[in-house]
């Protein structure tokens, strides 16, 4: 599993590479908490594009990845999952609290 | 039912091999040329099971998971996964959307919904003590030259 943080500017984009299961879902968790808390910032989009696979442990991670951004009023955003990830999503009803492009 | 092809394989209840039973199982399955998303389906499905196997059957122990996975007559998939871990006191409850015993773990609860959509039926057999038994079948989609 690897993790990409790019920033420009005000913008934050993490770029995750792999599956997201409850095995590795601990470890993008730490790896994007220590990012988050450390910068705050006030937008961060999650890229999912190389993301392979995801079971409902991804919506756990995102859901507490929203609720983190929030307690400073922050905004997350999900970008570019898989048509399945998608599915996923969807069912968990995700989009009513994250914003999926 | 007659059995066209079947596979049994076990795993110790380790998270790392939450992704060997998903492998395991597509690899299994391509003999049936399967759609992406009926593959991806089933890896899913396989995955809340094995992983409810993990985080709540065996939650303070260790233990072993049985997978078996049978091709049916008509393309259908059989998907049976055992746990002799410490069961669950109310399969109705812990099937609605959204229970979770661990939520300071972030798990969703949607593991059963999970399963249930993206498979064609979800039996789920569990004793406390015991463990539980998750039982999936979906059927493929005829695909061909004709």
């Amino acid at each position: 599993m690897t993790i990409d943080i790019k920033s420009n500017g005000g913008n934050v984009t993490a770029v995750l590479y792999g599956e997201i299961d409850h095995h590795n879902a601990q470890e993008i968790r730490t790896q994007l908490d220590n990012y988050i808390i450390t910068v705050q910032p006030p937008e961060m989009i999650i890229d999912f594009s190389n993301i392979t696979f995801m079971d409902s442990s991804g919506i756990g991670l995102i859901m507490g990845r929203s609720r983190l951004m929030r307690e400073w009023g922050g905004n997350l955003e999900i970008r570019n999952p898989q048509p399945y990830i998608r599915r996923v999503m969807k069912l968990a009803g995700m989009e009513r609290i994250v914003k999926i492009t | 039912m007659e059995i066209l092809n079947e596979i049994k394989f076990t795993i110790p209840s380790l998270s790392v091999n939450e992704s060997t039973a998903r492998a395991v199982v597509s690899s299994f399955l391509t003999q049936t040329d399967p759609t992406v998303e009926e593959l991806s389906d089933i890896r899913t499905a396989v995955s809340e099971a094995v992983t409810n196997a993990i985080v709540h059957g065996y939650r303070h122990s260790r233990g072993v998971i049985e997978i078996t996975v049978r091709l049916l007559p008509e393309r259908n998939v059989y998907i049976k996964i055992r746990d002799k871990g410490c069961g669950i006191p109310d399969v109705r409850k812990a099937m609605q959307p959204l229970f979770t015993t661990t939520p300071e773990e972030e798990r969703s609860g949607l593991g059963f919904s999970v399963m249930e959509s993206f498979m064609d039926s979800l039996t789920v057999r569990s004793e406390v003590g015991h463990g539980t038994t998750v039982i999936m079948r979906k059927r493929l989609a005829v695909h061909g030259n004709c």
